[in-house]
């Protein structure tokens, strides 16, 4: 049990690290992301700086977040 | 691979490798000099193997069982993570918000900690230098280990990546075994804002090509000019952070004059 907790901890320090928030924020992005590509068409060229500023935007949420709350 | 790329690739994997370097020696000379260089290097020494088991079987499972795209979104998802804590640190120190990492300070607290431990020996070893610098070298390896895999396998050029790291562990290690004390006149709190930077354009660009995996035919997502778009990731990465360092004061409620002199008082988490 306690391997699996020290494991478990690990990847958490490892993937979240300080601020979770930022994970989340990039992660719900990229939920957003996915759905937006499944619809669009395949050579759609606009995805990709649309989605660049997208993950910009949300880190710039997760830090204002983060700061005011700190 | 373009020449430009190759060497984008290299100082990349050698920055941000050497930063996670000089951080796992910190930890390990702290044990060393308090109490055993013996368990200390045999910490050192089980961590290098765990991790060279770790990228065989991660270089391994990445390459042969997911496709290109699939790829290109979990590693560049993680690069990604990455690159944005480093350059929320940067962003938070650099504003006055946070105070700025300190391997001389870094390495008095594992001092102090060390000596505080009990002296438990299991299998003729101080068991507390062992572990404390298994974990140090083991977690620090592990990001160097991903970094070398993701930038290698999306450059096709894992033995460059591989030699980038090589190079930067051998100058910690030998600069380390010279001097024989933490490596404090490495710049790396400015190391780690430019590697920030290129582990966050590199995520960036590698996630959304990734996204293609939800098309139809799951092929990769363009870049408008491709490989140069990456120079206007780098370019609209510096400026966001420029334009937060500035902002952050405001953003948090404090007066930016009294941030940018005051000296914070708390030193957070090493790394």
């Amino acid at each position: 049990m306690t391997f699996v907790r020290g494991f478990g901890q690990f990847w958490y320090d490892f993937i979240i690290g300080d601020d979770w928030k930022i994970a989340f924020a990039i992660a719900l992005t990229i939920v957003i992301g996915a759905v937006v590509a499944s619809v669009a068409a395949t050579d759609a060229g606009w995805i990709a700086p649309v989605m660049g500023v997208a993950l910009a935007v949300a880190f710039v949420i997760s830090l204002t977040v983060d700061v005011r709350r700190g | 691979m373009g020449s430009s790329a190759t060497w984008g690739l290299l100082t990349a994997v050698f920055t941000a490798s050497f930063v996670e370097f000089v951080e796992a020696l910190t930890i390990v000379l702290a044990m060393g000099m308090t109490r055993s260089w013996r368990s200390a290097l045999a910490g050192t020494g089980m961590a290098l193997v765990a991790l060279a088991a770790f990228t065989a079987v991660a270089g391994y499972a990445l390459v042969n069982w997911l496709p290109r795209s699939a790829l290109q979104l979990g590693i560049g998802a993680l690069l990604l993570v990455f690159g944005l804590q480093w350059l929320r640190k940067a962003i938070l120190r650099s504003s006055g918000l946070k105070a700025l990492h300190d391997e001389a300070e870094e390495f008095r607290e594992q001092e102090e900690a060390a000596r505080r431990a009990g002296d438990e020996q299991r299998f003729g070893l101080d068991w507390f230098s062992f572990v404390i610098s298994f974990k140090g070298v083991f977690l620090e390896g592990v990001e160097v280990v991903f970094i070398v895999i993701t930038f290698g396998l999306n450059a096709h050029n894992v033995p460059l990546a591989a030699g980038g790291a090589a190079a930067a562990g051998a100058i910690v290690l030998g600069a380390g075994a010279i001097l024989h004390r933490p490596l404090t006149r490495v710049p790396e709190n400015t190391l780690k804002y430019g590697v920030g930077i290129m582990l966050a354009t590199f995520g960036t660009f590698w996630v959304v090509e990734g996204l293609g995996v939800f098309q139809n035919g799951g092929d990769s997502l363009g870049w408008p000019g491709d490989n140069w778009s990456l120079l206007a990731l780098i370019a609209g990465w510096f400026l966001l952070t420029r334009l937060l360092i500035k902002a952050m004061p405001t953003l948090a409620g404090r007066d930016p004059k009294a941030a940018s002199l005051a000296t914070p008082k708390v030193a957070e988490e090493a790394s």
